[in-house]
């Protein structure tokens, strides 16, 4: 078996007209938590469908856990856990019925079930709620114990969409925690978000863009290596600079953020905040600060997403 | 093993949403209960006071007589004269009167005659009631025959309009056993996929290891035994308050019950792989619903339908399976004696179970 846990090469899907997914080329090492990136519509959950097998690609190749898909997708349902983005138990089931019934699934002998069930109960803090039905249970509970039931049959491979979003920072944090424990155990995780805060803890991220990825790495190595300066002015009238900075051209984007503004400057430019600085001077707007920053990963993402924009 | 843990699986989730879910479970009960009632209080609506016409071209004395028996009997009220046949039958198709006497010129010489009827009675067929009373009507008429020719023929001669056929009241109720079942059992298992589907629940279950013909096979299981329950309430609920007989084996009409259950729960399934949402899902269910209770055979006779209309029927399980249950409880035939209609259904769960599980595909696209 090779070290991947999931390959693609010039993936593509297309649904009529739209074309959803673009030439992918993933390589997904195993045991590392894995994000997709990107706003809603980039292909992040038709990209995870066709890697379980749910979506027939409309060109390119997978391979999962060495099995080539969707030819070998029965095989594969096996060693593969799913959360969907919608909670997808039964919410007229009780907690305990629910686990039982996916352990069933899986054809676990009994005791196997009793084991993993409580296990899982511990781990995942459902100890209490196993004779809840699934429906009345809140959003940071229905995410447990989805997790729950997409880990019993301990999958090699977990395949997260958009898993936190109806979740509270908090239980978002607790989640990631057990995300961390089931890596820790040689579980490799793909998941999607459009947090940045969820995208910073993966081991290695995809940013998608309407189909297309756009970059690829670790999320330090991406901040490194993106293709722009980031300049923090604090201003008065923070409003009326970034009105003025938006029409240069050497400035990509700027954002408000509290009371500062964050520039992204072309990298061409040799000096980017005195570049800053003597535009809104000459523009007759008065400043208070202007300096040079680290890029983060919102910064990259934006930078990423926003040169295809240009381009097309 | 694994694939039967994995169906009583389904099968134990089924049977306890049902249970939790107490409009479907009261459904379950309440339609064969309530359909049968009303039905039950149709067929046993004592048959009074029917609004009647006369035509009396004879004009003497034992015509006289005769009407005052007819209206004696309170089977009918006499509301109008007519001058003649044609006078009777457009009364009765302004639906102002159900029955008309017709007493010919020569009355009084019929009833004197063995071999000739002295009565003509018409009848509105399109009222099941009505048509009993033709039958009780008939009878106080034979008295005015005068002896020694009281045995036959018939003083009066019964003419059904608009209903050939002459349905009896325990003729409804075998059928209506059809009827509910293809009512609930369609929709009943179309439902509960599309619900999966809607609820998203069905895209977790595909991206497990189960299989489609296991999943299909589950899905019906529960509902078999709903079937069964709902015609064992209809068949004793039939047996001990309208006297419905079983003239043929019980155990002969469970046997083509489950079968027809079955065929319907099938063509739920492949109901439920061609559409979308719940509404979508009941829509088609009447589709197939609605010509089932109207060419069945169960309202109007499938002898006087069109050739269109027969073949259309033909292909609707319903069809056949009026013909089995009326033979096996009306008549006493055995299954044997239907084997041709048996092996219709049966290729209909064939073909049906093959069409959902080819149809059912463990993709989204």
């Amino acid at each position: 078996m090779t070290d991947l846990a999931i390959r693609t090469r010039d993936l593509g899907k297309r649904f009529g007209k739209l074309s959803a997914v673009q030439s992918l080329d993933l390589d997904v090492p195993r045991s590392r938590i894995y994000g997709f990136l990107g706003p809603n519509g980039s292909g992040k959950s038709t990209t995870i469908r066709m890697l379980c097998g749910l979506l027939t690609p409309t060109s390119g190749d997978i391979t999962v856990l060495g099995l080539s898909i969707p030819g070998q997708a029965e095989a594969l349902r096996l060693k593969v856990g799913y959360m969907t983005q919608r909670f997808s138990l039964f919410e007229d089931l009780t907690v305990f019925e629910n686990l039982q019934f996916m352990a069933d699934i899986y054809t676990m002998p009994r005791r196997q079930q009793r084991d993993r069930i409580g296990r899982a109960a511990e781990r995942y803090q459902l100890a209490l709620l196993l004779k809840q039905r699934a429906g009345t249970l809140s959003g940071g509970q229905k995410q447990r114990l989805a997790l729950a039931a997409a880990t019993l049959h301990n999958p090699e491979l977990l395949f997260l969409d958009e898993p936190t979003s109806a979740v509270d920072p908090e239980n978002r944090r607790a989640f990631w925690e057990s995300l961390f424990d089931l890596v820790a155990e040689g579980t490799t995780i793909l998941v999607s978000t459009h947090y940045m805060d969820e995208a910073e803890r993966c081991h290695s991220l995809a940013i998608l863009d309407r189909g297309v990825l756009v970059a690829q790495g670790s999320p330090a190595d991406l901040e490194k290596r993106i293709d722009a300066s980031i300049v923090i002015v604090e201003a008065e009238h923070p409003r009326r600079v970034g009105k003025l900075l938006d029409g240069l051209p050497f400035v990509q984007s700027t954002a408000q953020i509290g009371n500062e503004l964050r520039v992204m400057i072309d990298i061409a430019e040799k000096e980017p905040a005195q570049a800053v600085r003597a535009a809104i001077e000459s523009g007759g707007l008065g400043l208070d600060k202007c300096f040079l920053t680290d890029a983060g990963l919102e910064d990259v993402f934006v930078a990423a997403t926003r040169s295809r924009r240009v381009a097309a | 093993m694994k694939s039967l843990q994995r169906i009583l699986a389904i099968i134990r989730k089924e049977v306890r949403q049902l249970s939790r879910d107490r409009l479907t479970f009261g459904m379950i009960v309440g339609i064969p209960v309530i359909q049968l009632l009303m039905f039950g209080y149709a067929i046993n609506m004592d048959v009074r006071h029917l609004d009647a016409a006369v035509a009396d071209l004879s004009g003497g004395a034992a015509a006289r007589q005769l009407v005052m028996d007819l209206s004696q009997s309170q089977i009918i009220n006499v509301v109008a004269q007519a001058s003649d046949a044609a006078a009777l039958e457009s009364l009765m198709r302004q639906g102002k009167i159900s029955v008309g006497i017709y007493l010919p010129p020569d009355f009084e010489r019929r009833l004197a005659q063995a071999d000739r009827s002295a009565v003509q009675l018409f009848v509105d067929g399109s009222d099941t009631v009505v048509q009993g009373a033709a039958t009780q009507l008939a009878q106080v008429a034979q008295r005015a025959r005068t002896s020694p020719y009281k045995d036959r023929p018939p003083v009066v001669e019964v003419r059904t309009f608009y209903n050939p056929e002459r349905r009896s009241p325990v003729n409804t109720v075998p059928g209506l056993v059809g009827v509910i079942l293809t009512m609930t059992m369609i929709l009943f298992t179309a439902v509960a996929i599309v619900r999966e589907r809607e609820r998203g629940n069905l895209e977790l279950l595909i991206t497990t290891p189960l299989k489609t013909p296991e999943l299909m096979l589950a899905k019906i299981t529960p509902y078999v035994l709903i079937g069964l329950v709902q015609v064992s309430l209809v068949l004793a609920l039939g047996h001990f308050l309208f006297h419905v007989p079983m003239r043929g084996s019980l155990l002969d009409a469970y046997l083509v019950t489950l079968v027809f259950i079955i065929a319907n729960l099938a063509l739920g399934l492949v109901i439920s792989t061609l559409v979308s949402t719940q509404f979508q899902a009941m829509q088609l269910s009447f589709f197939v619903l609605l010509p089932s209770i109207l060419l069945s055979g169960f309202m109007f006779p499938f002898a006087g339908m069109p050739r269109p209309a027969q073949i259309i029927a033909e292909v609707l399980p319903l069809t056949h399976f009026m013909r089995l249950i009326r033979g096996i409880v009306l008549r006493g035939a055995g299954i044997g004696e239907l084997a041709g209609e048996m092996l219709v259904l049966l290729g209909f769960i064939a073909v049906l179970m093959t069409a959902a599980i080819l149809r059912f595909s463990k993709r989204l696209d």
